[in-house]
Formats: C-alpha cells, sequence, structure tokens
C-alpha cells in the first residue's frame, strides 16, 4: 500500500476510539490535512476542534489528561511543536501526563506552502523535553502501529507525520517496539540509520550502492528519543562509516541523536544527511526532496563522498 | 469616491481576481477563498488610500501593510503585480521551485511585502510594532493589517489588541475579513470567536462595522471614518463573502485550500473577463 503517515494515523485513532471510551482527539481547525476527520467521523463525541489556537488546545489536553483520558492533540509539526513548544514542556511533559501530540505536515515534503509551514526542527524541540518519547514512522504499516502503541504507553509521545504518501515496506507481521531500532538490510561497508519518510529511499539509495559494488546497512530509527543504543553500537562496529538520513535541520535531529552515541561508546566517522540549517522553499513535495539531496540519487551521492574519507 | 475612480477600482479588482484564479491554477495549489474575500479592500488600500510607491518600495514613510492571514497570498501578489512591484508573470510561477512568490509573504523576496506571514496570529503582533514606531519617532505613516475571523481564535491576536489598545496605536487599523468560514467549516461550528465588535472594543479599540466589504463607497466611508479616530487604535470588522467574484467558489467552506482545475479555471476566467467587458462599456 502507498499512503502517507498522517493517514495512517487517523485511520488508526478511529479503531483505537472502538476499544477505549476515554479516547479524545483535538485539532486545531485542520482536521482534513491531519486526517483526524478519520476519527471525528467515527467518534465524534470524542473529537474536539479547538480551533486556531494551538497553545490552548495542548493545555485543554493536559487538563484532559489529569482525568484519566488518554488525549492525541494533532495539528501541523510546525504549529505543534513551534506554537506550543511551552505548553508542551511546561503542561504535558514536566507533569508527564498522558498526552499524544499527533504532528502532522513534517520536513521539507509539505511542499508548496513553503518555509513557514516546513518545520525542521521539532524533533530537536522535542527531543530537548525529557519525559518526551519521539516517534516518526516510515510507512503505513508502522504508523499504524505506533499510533496504538503511543495509546498503550503511559505518558506523553510525539508522533512525527508525513504529508506525502510512502510506499510500504514493512510486511503485515511486522512487529513495531517503541525504542527498538529495525535492520532493514545487512551491509559491511557502511550503515544508513534514517527515519521517517527518508528510510524508504535510503533504501533505494543501498540498492543503487549495491551496483557499484559498495555494501550497505539500513537502520530505522523509528524511535529518535529513547534511542536504541545497541544498534547504532553494532552497525559502527561492524561497518565503521555511519550516515544519517532525515527530513529535519541537521542541528538536533537524528543525526545529532546518533552521533551522541557514538561519541560516548564508539568514536566512529559520521555524516548526516538532512536539512543543512537553511529553511526551505515552495514547490512540489518530490522536487524538494530532490533539491535537498532526500532522494536515492543524493543519499547515494553523499555515501559515496564520505566513502573517500573513510 | 467619483464615479471614475469606483470604475477603476472596480476594475482593478476584478483584475486582482483574474491572477488569483490563474495562479492558484498554475500553481495547483493555495488558497483562493480567503484571497477572493480581501480583494476589494486590497484594491482599495493599494490603488486608492495607501501612501506607497511601488518605485520607491521601503520608503521609510510609507503606509505599512502586514497580511497577517498570511494563506492570502495569491490576493496580495495579485495586488502588488498589477500596481507595478513586479512583473505580472512572476504570478504564473506561484509556489513553484526558485519562484519570487512563495506560498505564503516572504519579505526579503518580494517587494512590497512588509512582513513575512503564514503561521496565524503573528502578523497583527509585526503590525504593532511598526505602528508603535511610526508613534515613537512621530512619523505620519498608518499601519493596516488584514486579519482572518478564524485567526481570531488564536490567543497572540488578542495580546495584540491589548498591547495596542493599552498604547494607544491610534496610526494602527486592524481590519477583520469576517466571511464566517475557516477550514474546518464555519466559526460557530470550530470554536467561534464572537463577539469580535465587542470583544476589540473591549480591548480599547474604536470599531468601526463595514456591512460590505465588496462595496467600495462603504470601505470609503469606513477607512475615512477611521482617519478621524486620533487616540485609540481601529479595528475595522468586515462582513465579506469567502471566495468572492468567481460564483461557485462563494460561501464554500471547501474553497479555502483548493485550487481550480483547467475547467474550473477556465468557467472563473471568463466569468471575470465578461464582468471587465461589460464594465468597460
Ligand atoms: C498558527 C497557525 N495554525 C494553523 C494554520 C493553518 N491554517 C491556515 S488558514 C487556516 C484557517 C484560517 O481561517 P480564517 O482566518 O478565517 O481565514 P479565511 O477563512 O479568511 O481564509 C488555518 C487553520 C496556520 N497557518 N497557522
Amino acid at each position: 500500500m502507498k499512503r502517507a503517515t498522517r493517514e495512517s494515523y487517523g485511520a488508526a485513532l478511529a479503531e483505537l476510539s472502538k476499544e477505549n471510551d476515554k479516547l479524545f482527539v483535538l485539532d486545531a481547525d485542520l482536521a482534513e490535512a491531519t486526517k483526524t476527520i478519520t476519527f471525528k467521523k467515527a467518534c465524534p463525541e470524542r473529537f474536539i476542534d479547538c480551533g486556531i489556537a494551538e497553545g490552548n488546545m495542548i493545555g485543554v489536553a493536559a487538563g484532559l489528561a489529569t482525568c484519566g483520558a488518554t488525549v492525541f492533540a494533532s495539528s501541523f509539526a510546525m504549529f505543534a511543536a513551534g506554537r506550543a513548544f511551552e505548553q508542551i514542556r511546561n503542561s504535558v511533559c514536566y507533569p508527564k501526563l498522558n498526552v499524544k501530540i499527533g504532528a502532522t505536515h513534517a520536513g521539507i515534503s509539505v511542499g508548496e506552502d513553503g518555509a513557514t509551514h516546513q518545520c525542521l526542527e521539532d524533533i530537536a524541540l522535542m527531543r530537548s523535553i525529557p519525559n518526551m518519547v519521539i516517534v516518526n514512522p516510515c510507512d503505513d504499516i508502522e504508523a499504524m502501529q505506533a499510533v496504538k502503541a503511543a495509546a498503550e504507553y503511559k505518558g506523553p509521545v510525539y508522533l512525527r507525520f508525513g504529508r506525502l504518501a510512502v510506499e510500504d515496506l514493512n510486511n503485515e507481521d511486522y512487529e513495531f517496539t517503541i525504542g527498538k531500532g529495525v535492520l532493514l538490510r545487512d551491509g559491511t561497508d557502511v550503515t544508513i540509520i534514517a527515519t521517517g519518510l527518508p528510510v524508504g529511499r535510503s533504501l533505494k539509495a543501498a540498492e543503487l550502492l549495491e551496483k557499484e559494488g559498495i555494501s550497505a546497512r539500513v537502520v530505522n530509527i523509528h524511535t529518535i528519543k529513547p534511542i536504541d543504543r545497541e544498534i547504532i553500537i553494532e552497525s559502527a562496529k561492524k561497518t565503521g562509516l555511519i550516515v544519517t538520513v532525515e527530513e529535519h535541520n541537521i542541528i538536533g535531529g537524528l543525526g545529532s541523536a546518533v552521533s551522541e552515541v557514538l561519541s560516548e561508546e564508539v568514536p566512529t566517522k559520521l555524516c548526516r544527511v538532512g536539512i543543512n540549517d537553511t529553511f526551505g522553499y515552495s514547490g512540489p513535495a518530490e522536487e524538494l526532496l530532490t533539491r535537498f539531496g532526500l532522494d536515492a540519487e543524493g543519499i547515494k551521492t553523499k555515501i559515496i563522498n564520505a566513502l573517500k574519507t573513510k | 469616491m467619483n464615479e471614475k475612480e469606483l470604475k477603476f477600482l472596480t476594475a482593478t479588482a476584478d483584475k486582482i481576481r483574474l491572477g488569483i484564479v490563474k495562479s492558484t491554477y498554475a500553481a495547483k495549489s493555495g488558497h483562493p477563498g480567503g484571497s477572493l474575500s480581501i480583494t476589494d479592500v486590497l484594491a482599495y488600500l493599494y490603488f486608492y488610500k495607501m501612501n506607497i510607491d511601488p518605485n520607491n518600495a521601503s520608503d521609510e514613510n510609507r503606509d505599512r501593510f502586514v497580511l497577517s492571514k498570511g494563506h492570502a497570498a495569491p490576493g496580495l501578489y495579485s495586488t502588488l503585480a498589477n500596481r507595478g512591484y513586479f512583473d505580472i508573470s512572476e504570478l504564473e510561477k506561484l509556489r513553484k521551485v526558485d519562484a519570487m512568490l512563495q506560498g505564503h509573504p516572504d519579505m526579503k523576496g518580494t517587494p512590497g511585502v512588509d512582513m513575512s506571514t503564514g503561521s496565524l496570529g503573528q502578523g497583527v503582533s509585526a503590525a504593532c510594532g511598526m505602528a508603535y514606531f511610526g508613534k515613537a519617532f512621530n512619523k505620519d505613516y498608518k499601519v493596516y493589517t488584514i486579519l482572518g475571523d478564524g485567526e481570531c481564535e488564536e490567543g497572540q491576536v488578542w495580546e495584540a489588541a491589548m498591547f495596542a489598545g493599552q498604547k494607544k496605536l491610534s496610526n494602527l487599523r486592524v481590519i477583520v475579513d469576517h466571511n464566517g468560514m475557516q477550514i474546518d467549516g464555519t466559526l460557530a461550528e470550530v470554536n467561534s470567536p464572537e463577539p469580535l465588535d465587542e470583544k476589540f472594543a473591549a480591548f480599547g479599540f474604536n470599531v468601526i462595522k463595514l456591512d460590505d466589504a465588496h462595496d467600495f463607497n462603504k470601505i470609503d466611508a469606513a477607512f475615512t471614518a477611521a482617519d478621524e479616530e486620533t487616540n485609540r487604535p481601529t479595528a475595522i470588522i468586515m462582513e465579506s463573502i469567502k471566495g468572492k467574484g468567481v460564483s461557485f467558489m462563494e460561501n464554500q467552506v471547501s474553497w479555502h485550500g483548493k485550487a481550480p482545475n483547467e475547467e474550473q479555471c477556465a468557467i472563473a476566467v471568463k466569468e471575470i473577463e465578461d464582468r471587465l467587458a461589460k464594465e468597460a462599456e
């Protein structure tokens, strides 16, 4: 199947509505776009449209959670992690309340709306808050399970979803566990560690590399916090060179999280692929991904260059 | 406003509408509904009211305009292009890679854009800063900003209103585009910020109700009345029609953030061009 992880988000919430009558879904006038509309149709009595007021929405979510509700509060990543950062920190994470932030339209693949809507900083922001768990699923199967796992987990979770449709990489028997990285492909020359939408493109890059005689291992880190240290250490020992790929600023995101593990445990050469500390701009999503070197070719080229320094 | 001026503004607004329809069609995305509801006021401000000069776009004494509801960028861009800030051909490149015209207004890339906006609630605060500076340095420019009525759900709008009222920013005009709709439905269905007039009054504003945002005589009367207020900021709450001027887009929530397809674009263009031809008679 091919669908955007925001669609999976709405679909998983609708399924969950049947199991948990204390599940609330909040949105901030973007239900059609975040796909919480799917939940709203299934369970209108537990859907609250808070209007264009993201800070208040997070506060309301916190209040509902103090009474025993499981709450998913949704908006674009920019207005959730960005606009409501401090409410998430002080009203949700500090008291460790059972609030999940469903952040859609993350990254450059937002496309035409341009820089003001392309959130490239959310992982960095959320990663720095104690008690926060961050999950960035790469396909529909993983996203559906991640939403359900977040609902079961007691405490704050930041779920990062995309606007653009992505191909399934995982099979139906895939089992998602918070905090556990997934080895998608073994290899010996380099390890690509990716999260979210670029995971699929990283796998394609590995195939391209194989044609050039380069053996690339590919690891999917869907949970950026708490990060799976074991799989990173093991990969470093096995292949040396590590390349991280993410649809986020290279500062503060997956690349930074991996570099922290590497430098503390097994100092290893690291190359970070992502947005190089600039704002995005308008354009069709696929064109932008290519421009920013997040297509399979772009990833391949960066890896070949990095291998020269190994 | 005399007959000739009225005719000129009516035709200008329709030319701006053409640009909105064609640019969003070319971009295959964008926000026609909320652009069309403010078109007449944009035409009035940029072609009649404001003290501006496209050839001297950063004159420190110019009137300022902040599109707080930044998603209505196609409306602003078409206005600026028609006013001569940049070539009209830029409109066809809207939202494309390397285009000057970004999805939301970008002040560092587009001549005539006084503030970068797109995240709702923030533009009005910047407008307050511009007005405060004008007061501090005895400038006689005015600052105009257009807010969406849905945008008024943002707490920041009321922080700005509190600031403007308390600092007596009489050079500030906060225009609320009261079309009654946002994305998820009507204001009443989502999270109504009403009553807007009483709220702005309570925050220390001179409130003017403009009962038809598509009637130039009434628009002129409202903005002229605003100029008489010397002590308080003015809020102009204007009753508008989302999608105004393209019959199938009028009063439709679904035309908030959707581009016309080829057929719809052709129908809309014909409708507007027919009107322009009639107006020219
Ligand atoms: C802070 C923020 N939250 C959400 C959005 C997404 N958004 C864009 S337009 C819009 C609805 C705006 O409604 P309104 O202000 O009434 O504008 P209009 O109907 O006149 O177009 C929303 C929610 C945004 N741009 N900024």
